[in-house]
């Protein structure tokens, strides 16, 4: 498989404080990472360095071999290319489900209004919401917007998604919908980078794990092997708080 | 009773004002819309200095009172007629009360939505275009509505420059009859309220027409 994206020693500080300090990473075409770690480690931060929504002080990030953090770059058109799902969904309020979903294709592609209508009916059958294609977002879950959420992402056919804690502002029932969109989207070859606290999803769907913690990668590695035998200290010591819930 | 008498002649008379009165008011909204949504982008989107010209704009028309800013007009020293010089003293008034209302909306707007935007690769025009307005306008029309019917009654200022409209018209019949003031001003009032309904009732319709779930609702 090749190498989609490719981080060298991305760092980031906001103001005196060093969010990310040195941190690079591999990822293959349809791989799916989990980035795992406590809250202010730095992973979402870490993410939104990859679209640029904060962009990076230092280091390079390769899209396909090609630095994107650079000034000469379109950020637009990479952004684009890069999926970016919310924890707090996020969806358009005004509009409808199935203008949410074509609103990447129509507005952001620049897709005729039938091309558009096609892929977002097409990726709102994927996540299972067909039938609510006329209600308005106030009128769904937070589990059924999310899986919005992923299907907008989808529609703009990137080539990796970012999931920043998709989860976390849903309740066990819910996060159980989306996670299992996630792991069909998984199977099906979807690359894509996971910010998450789930450790079952990171453990039994992602191909690789990377425990992260004060804006440093502490291990990466097979998510079977880590979770079982962590090597350092401080990622026993946070797995192992998991393992005691379970 | 003369005065009804007086006043059922006048009808013509009062229908023109009346027309001219709602040219002005649809003037007035027009510039006070067109320059409002400005300053309130250059407000909220603008770089430093783009912020600090629209805010300074903002605090000067908010502060000057519509006759002073009616009379200053007027007498700039190049011809405008007066019914242009009432519709943009007036619009320029307008302007600083409607920028808030559209301020006030687009900040209400839940961040994250445009954020999401700008993380699909839109572009901000395009952020404001799509996400932006179409929102504000929602979120707007209850406090235009407001707007709307005070500009409505403010129209009556533009009488000072000379402009025949409701109140010029009252005034006239005021002068050449007698005794009479306070039922020729009854008569002025019944009318500015019709206006008034007419006009509200149109926009609390619109407001029902482009509602979607999630979005406030006036009761009743």
């Amino acid at each position: 498989m090749s190498t989609i994206l490719e981080v060298k020693h991305l760092t980031k500080k906001f103001d005196d404080n060093e969010v990310l300090k040195d941190v690079s990473f591999e990822l293959k075409k349809g791989e799916t990472l989990a980035v795992i770690g406590s809250s202010g480690s730095g992973k979402s931060t870490l993410l939104r360095c990859l679209n640029h929504l904060s962009p990076p002080d230092s280091g390079q990030i390769l899209l396909e071999g090609v630095n994107i953090n650079t000034p000469e770059i379109d950020i637009n058109s990479i952004r684009a290319d890069m999926g970016f799902v919310f924890q707090d969904f996020n969806l358009f309020t005004h509009l409808n489900i199935l203008e949410n979903v074509m609103f990447g294709p129509l507005r952001v592609r620049g897709l005729s209004k039938k091309q558009a209508r096609q892929i977002a009916a097409a990726e709102i059958k994927r996540v299972g919401m067909i039938d609510k294609i006329d209600s308005y977002p106030a009128q769904l879950s937070g589990g059924q917007q999310q899986r919005i959420s992923i299907a907008r992402a989808l529609a703009l056919k990137p080539k990796l998604i970012l999931f920043d804690e998709p989860t976390s502002a849903l309740d066990p029932e819910l996060t159980g919908e989306v996670l299992s969109v996630m792991t069909a989207l998984a199977n099906e070859g979807m690359t894509a980078i996971v910010v998450t606290h789930e450790m079952g999803f990171a453990r039994s769907v992602a191909d690789k794990v990377i425990f992260i913690d004060q804006g440093l990668i502490v291990e990466q590695g097979e998510p079977k092997i880590m979770f079982a035998t962590p090597r350092h200290e401080r990622t026993r010591l946070f797995l192992s708080n998991f393992v005691r819930l379970e | 009773m003369e005065i009804l008498r007086i006043l059922i002649s006048e009808l013509p008379q009062f229908a023109k004002g009346t027309l001219v009165a709602l040219e002005v008011l649809a003037g007035l909204l027009i510039v006070g819309l067109v320059l409002g949504l400005a300053i309130a982008l250059a407000e909220i989107f603008g770089n430093t200095l783009i912020k600090f010209l629209a805010t300074t704009l903002r605090k000067f028309l908010w502060a000057i009172p519509q006759l002073v800013l009616l009379f200053l007009v007027f007498y700039l020293p190049f011809d405008l007629n007066r019914m242009l010089a009432a519709i943009i003293a007036l619009g320029l008034c307008s302007s600083a009360f409607q920028s808030q209302i559209f301020r006030g909306a687009i900040l209400s707007i839940q961040s994250g939505q445009l954020e999401a935007a700008k993380a699909m690769g839109l572009s901000k025009p395009k952020i404001i275009f799509y996400i932006v307005i179409p929102q504000m306008i929602r979120l707007s029309i209850g406090p235009w509505t407001n707007e709307f019917s005070s500009e409505l009654k403010d129209t009556s200022l533009a009488y000072v420059v000379g402009v025949v409209e409701i109140m010029r018209n009252a005034k006239y019949i005021i002068a050449y009859t007698y005794g009479n003031t306070a039922a020729v001003y009854l008569f002025v009032g019944i009318l500015y309220f019709t206006l008034t309904r007419i006009g509200t009732s149109f926009f609390y319709r619109l407001e029902e027409r482009l509602w979607v779930p999630g979005f406030e609702k006036r009761s009743g």
